[in-house]
């Protein structure tokens, strides 16, 4: 092992977060089980980036945030997120409280649950039980897996049952109100057979100067032919590390598509993996990134086709300014026995400045004769072309500029269905090529 | 502002250091309608992309002048906003902006901040614009010439030409790939153009936009220079015997830029 990490919380402390939380015994047994295998695990390797220097130590586990009464009291940098007239389904996770939890009762009605994850392990304990970290991430992959494991500290569980379709969108607030708080959440989706359901998240941090961690992992099973459509802002600031594991798995019939806007201001590694398990599974994985600043991230997304006639479509694009840099990698790999299945990807990454790096690496692992598969990838400059086309119009430099950029990272604002994110996804872009 | 004049003296330009217009005079005023032909590969749009300062396009002398203001001091943006409008033969596709948001910012860059055209406004006037030239509405809500077959996007061109209220229009080829009812429509829309405040420089291989669209002058380019002028007659007579007859009178043997 090249990295020695200091891990701040022992099996004692554990044992203890866990105990006052009332979680059932499988659980705490599951969190020291993780933290004794993560003393021996490797750390993550994501390709071509190094991460030996990065600080992944320096966090306070455990804040507690007070309830809100009323949303019209929240700051404005989480009210502008929030529909206040329109917000039937809603979770806010203040630092590693529930701090404020709607779902309108149409649903509950019809067994749908949307709650936060330690209400979860106490009034459905087994059925969190039968899908955490088991069939999508498993808490023995790396060190800061296990670590995650070891310390979940919040979180939100939706569980939709058979038949039943959700046609709002439930609607996820993490916001980590004090600076030094890491967030350890856990975002747990089962969509049983011939469900549908519309997830959409937002993390949010304002520490720009205060080191913390952020180790979340987020599971979507989705049974025979249930739809889950996820989509998600994630807004650390500059302090936090972002260690982001993603993982969905699809069965017969089944979708998971997801369109993640990618918005951190501190060093990230994501990894965003979809099994299409079951025949005629199909997934298409969209992420938009920007990096600025002295920014370094990795993004890993990864279809994997198991079933026959599955079918993947990944699209990741990026915007690269001043010193930041990043590597995109992107996996399609059809499996012996996926015949029909259909792989497909496009990378691409725009630089807006002499300093910024960008790395799009394409792979296409094949093991069918009987597949579809292909790939497009690229890393330029604004086209010349483009921005004299806009220009001759009238449009200044600068604004053809923004329209370029912001059409270049549409695929995803435009996916995500709740318009109070979607503005907000635009302005924080706005903010961050500006 | 009623009369606009655009003048062009004596314009010599070079891509990537080879010389392509070899000293071209031309003036056009608001009120006429201007058709520039000529041969393949003879600047036509060399001259076009030079007029609206096309990043690979050198001027490396001459002058072109919109009201004695000096067009090659400024940058693409200003000489559109000056009042110039370049219809393009290949207008750039560009994704994730909508057609209508382009057209809405193209409107307000004309405008001064705090005058921009109201949404209700805006959207009226497209519309009415669209069923004008005979255009799907979904075309607004489309991505900026993605995906638009070749008509459409010439189509497109005119839709934002009526759009701006430019006062010099250059149209490379709004003709090439349009079929007979295309060309009808796009006719009608530059001929709704026409009066006094409104100039043009149309750009075209044939007779039959002509015949939808009179022009007051005629002139023809050869070698990287406009070799003869003349009225409408003379668009006609290329029509009819094609462009020997020139070159005998003018004693040139090849038409090209490389002669
Ligand atoms: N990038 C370039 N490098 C070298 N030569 C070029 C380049 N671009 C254009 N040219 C040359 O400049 C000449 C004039 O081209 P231009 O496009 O102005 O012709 P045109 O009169 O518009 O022709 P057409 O009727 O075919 O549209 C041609 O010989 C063309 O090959
Ligand atoms: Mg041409």
């Amino acid at each position: 092992m090249t990295v020695e990490t200091k891990q701040p919380y022992n099996d004692e402390y554990i044992s203890r977060f866990s105990s006052s939380r009332n979680e059932p015994e499988w659980m705490k047994d599951l969190r020291q089980q993780a933290l004794s295998q993560s003393e021996s695990l490797e750390m993550p390797k994501p390709d071509k980036t190094g991460i030996k220097n990065w600080d992944f130590d320096t966090y306070v586990h455990e804040a507690e945030g007070s309830k809100i009464d009323a949303l019209d009291k929240l700051p404005a940098s989480v009210a502008a997120l929030i529909d206040a007239d329109n917000a039937p389904n809603l979770y806010i996770q203040r630092n590693n409280s529930a701090a404020y939890l709607a779902l309108d009762e149409k649903w509950s009605k019809q067994g749908v649950i949307f709650t936060d994850i330690f209400t979860a392990l106490k009034q459905h304990a087994d059925l969190v039980k039968r899908y955490y970290m088991k069939d999508a991430v498993s808490a023995d992959e790396d060190r800061l897996t296990a670590l995650h494991a070891a310390l979940m500290n919040g979180g939100v569980f939706v569980y939709v049952p058979k038949n039943v379709v959700v046609d709002e969108p439930l609607q996820t607030i993490f916001w980590q109100e004090d600076d030094s708080v890491a967030s350890f959440n856990h975002i747990l989706i089962v969509a049983e057979a011939n469900s549908s359901v519309t997830y959409v998240e937002n993390s949010i941090s304002h520490n720009a100067d205060t080191a913390t961690f952020a180790n979340v992992v987020t599971e979507v099973i989705a049974e025979d032919n249930a739809n889950v459509s996820y989509g998600a802002v994630d807004n650390f600031a500059a302090g936090t590390t972002v260690y982001a594991k993603r993982r969905g798995v699809a069965y017969r019939d089944a979708r998971i598509d997801w369109a993640i806007g990618q918005m951190n201001d501190g060093n990230t590694i994501s990894e965003h993996i979809t099994h299409l398990v079951g025949d005629n599974s199909g997934s298409e994985a969209k992420s938009v990134v920007v990096g600025r600043g002295k920014q370094i991230q990795n993004f890993t997304t990864n279809i994997i086709h198991f079933g026959k006639n599955s079918v993947g479509n990944i699209l990741s694009h990026g915007v690269m300014k001043e010193q930041a840099s990043s590597v995109f990698n992107g996996i399609g790999k059809i499996e012996h026995g996926a015949s029909k299945s259909d792989a497909t990807q496009e990378t691409r990454v725009l630089m807006l400045s002499q300093g910024a790096r960008g790395d799009a690496n394409p792979i296409l692992l094949i093991d069918e004769d009987d597949v579809v598969a292909g790939h497009a990838a690229s890393v330029g400059r604004v086209d010349p072309l483009q921005l004299y086309y806009l220009m001759s119009r009238g449009i200044t430099k600068h604004e053809a500029e923004r329209l370029i950029i912001h059409g270049f990272l549409a695929p995803v604002v435009n996916q995500l269905p709740i318009e109070t994110v979607k503005n907000q996804l635009t302005q924080v872009i706005e903010g961050k090529v500006n | 502002m009623a009369g606009s004049v655009l003048e062009i003296k004596d314009l010599h330009v070079s891509i990537e250091d080879k010389e392509i217009l070899k000293g071209v005079n031309l003036t056009i005023k608001s009120g006429e309608f201007h058709a520039v032909m000529g041969p393949n590969g003879t600047g036509k749009s060399t001259l076009a992309s030079a007029i609206m300062g096309h990043p690979k396009y050198e001027v490396t002398s001459g002058s072109i002048t919109l009201d004695g203001e000096d067009v090659l001091e400024m940058e693409v943006d200003e000489r559109a906003r000056a009042g110039l409008f370049l219809a393009m033969q290949y207008p750039s596709e560009i994704s994730g902006v909508t057609n209508s948001d382009f057209l809405r910012s193209s409107i307000n860059a004309r405008r001064e901040e705090g005058d921009e055209i109201p949404l209700m406004k805006f959207i009226k006037e497209m519309d009415e614009a669209m069923d004008f030239l005979e255009m799907d509405k979904n075309m607004a809500q489309r991505y900026l010439n993605e995906g638009f077959s070749g008509g459409e996007k010439k189509r497109n061109e005119i839709l934002q030409l009526l759009m701006m209220k430019a006062e010099i229009g250059i149209l490379d080829e709004i003709d090439s790939g349009l079929d007979i009812d295309a060309l009808k429509v796009v006719a009608k829309g530059i001929n709704r153009l026409r009066d006094e405040n409104f100039g043009c420089l149309i750009i075209t291989h044939y007779q039959r936009l002509l015949n939808y669209i009179e022009p007051d002058f005629v002139h023809v380019m050869m070698q990287g220079r406009v070799v003869k002028s003349g009225g409408s007659e003379l668009s006609k007579r290329l029509e009819a015997e094609g462009y020997d007859w020139i070159k005998q009178e003018l004693n040139i043997e090849d038409e090209t830029i490389n002669a």
